[in-house]
């Protein structure tokens, strides 16, 4: 079973309703007992990352993902702030992130580009894949994904980067570091090349 | 490489959605939800949803409904309509949506913009502002209400305000245009792109995929949304929802 992770997010719906589509057993769940019994877990987020942080604090279940996810080995997808929120710290805020992912959130500097680059990132943008991770088993790179943000993921192990997005430069916006994942775009709302993210995600 | 957005605009009255005629005679295209069946599988960019009751009549948004559109879509989504607090914004991006427009109350208190952009993100925040050309002196006025009042800020003026106090996008919608499928004012793009450094769409006269294709090539990489052009079909304006692009968007 896949967990979704309910800390108030707004993506969760979205989520649980292609998984619901794909037939594939899953949860919408908060509550720490059966977030412990699920398989993997998927981790939402919109918003700003220190309110995604104490949302998260706030409903008790830090401890109990932490536990399952880097102590147990199983698999987690952060999605949007949620993949923000596992770097150890982020530009947007002050409170210190989850850490599983070595790294810092950096805001885009529009002046990447010149013209200077309009903030936010917003719109369809390809993908750039590094490697060959199952994770984009079947996906259509050159479609790419729907991205809204303004800060995207610093990996301090490059290695870690599994697909970027240029955008002025080459935006890291996937990372991968053992059983962890994350997608800065919004595969939830990204057609066939996201509801191919959600199922690839529960079959590695 | 970040593509132009080709975007559904649709207005959502008395439960139904319409398609109007510079703001008027409101025709009925059919229903929210079989509209979000259709456009997740035509693949859509992305859909905006304008309430155009709820700040003529002073009411809140349809939540409930909100939410049912919000399980169903596949591609981002933008509401606008009666929005007046941060805490509605968010409570809106709770239920599924991307993206919170507003437009009347962000011009009688332009502090709501930065209110929202501290609950959501600044990337979930959009002005959209309903235009008028001055036929006498030339540029352009804004006006709210469905068009009925006419407001005294400046449009380029207040766009700047509105990308520095923390808009992620700016709408602008040309009254003018609206219904008549003619092409955009590209005069208007092209100014209002200027004003900003935000992502900027524009709606209103768009009846082909070349018409967006004409915006593209004359302001670069924006939204090109349209309403008449994605629920009508041919000379009669017979109702039909679909979806179609310029080619070389892919």
């Amino acid at each position: 079973m896949i967990a979704i992770v309910d800390y108030g997010s707004g993506n969760i719906a979205a989520i649980a309703n292609i998984y619901k589509q794909l037939k594939i057993p899953h949860a919408v769940t908060a509550d720490a007992r059966e977030l412990a019994a699920a398989e993997r877990y998927i981790l939402p987020g919109v918003g700003a990352f220190d309110a995604t942080m104490r949302h998260l604090a706030a409903c008790g279940i830090v401890e109990v993902l932490q536990e399952q996810v880097v102590g147990r080995g199983k698999r987690l997808m952060g999605v949007c702030v949620g993949m923000q929120i596992l770097a150890g710290s982020s530009d947007e805020g002050e409170l210190p992130g989850l850490g599983w992912i070595p790294g810092h959130v950096k805001k885009i500097a529009r002046d990447r580009a010149s013209p200077p680059l309009r903030l936010p990132h917003m719109g369809w943008n390809s993908i750039n894949l590094r490697g060959d991770s199952p994770i984009f088993g079947g996906v259509d790179s050159a479609r790419g994904f729907y991205f809204l943000h303004n800060y995207y993921f610093h990996a301090a192990d490059e290695a870690d980067v599994i697909a970027t997005a240029s955008y002025g430069a080459d935006i890291p916006c996937s990372v991968n570091r053992a059983n962890i994942y994350g997608m800065q775009f919004h595969p939830e709302k990204s057609h066939a090349n996201g509801t191919a993210i959600f199922r690839n995600f529960a079959g590695i | 490489m970040l593509r132009a957005r080709i975007v559904p605009c649709l207005l959502m009255h008395d439960g139904g959605l319409v398609k109007t005629e510079k703001f008027r005679n409101p025709k009925y295209v059919g229903d929210p939800l079989n509209a979000v069946k259709i456009f997740n599988e035509k693949e859509v960019d992305e859909l905006m949803f304008l309430d155009i009751d709820a700040t003529r009549l002073g009411r809140e948004p349809d939540y409930q409904r909100l939410r049912s559109i919000a399980v169903e879509s596949r591609m981002p989504l933008c509401y606008g309509g009666g929005v007046t607090t941060a805490a509605q914004a968010a409570k809106i991006i709770s239920l599924g949506f991307e993206k919170i427009s507003v437009s009347a109350a962000a011009l009688s208190r332009p502090a709501l913009i930065a209110e929202m952009a501290d609950a959501v993100g600044s990337q979930s925040v959009v002005v959209t502002l309903d235009v008028k050309r001055n036929a006498l002196f030339g540029g352009y006025s804004i006006h709210t209400h469905n068009g009925r009042t006419k407001q005294r800020a400046g449009l380029l003026e207040f766009c700047g305000q509105a990308a520095a106090l923390g808009a992620g996008e700016i709408v602008i919608n040309s009254i003018d245009l609206d219904g008549t499928m003619g092409g955009y004012d590209l005069e208007l793009a092209r100014q209002v792109r200027e004003s900003v450094d935000t992502p900027v769409t524009f709606v209103g006269g768009a009846g082909t995929p070349d018409h967006m294709q004409a915006l593209i090539d004359a302001v670069g990489v924006v939204g090109a949304a349209a309403g008449s052009m994605f629920v009508f079909k041919g000379p009669y304006r017979a109702v039909l929802i679909s979806y179609s692009r310029p080619a070389r968007l892919g």
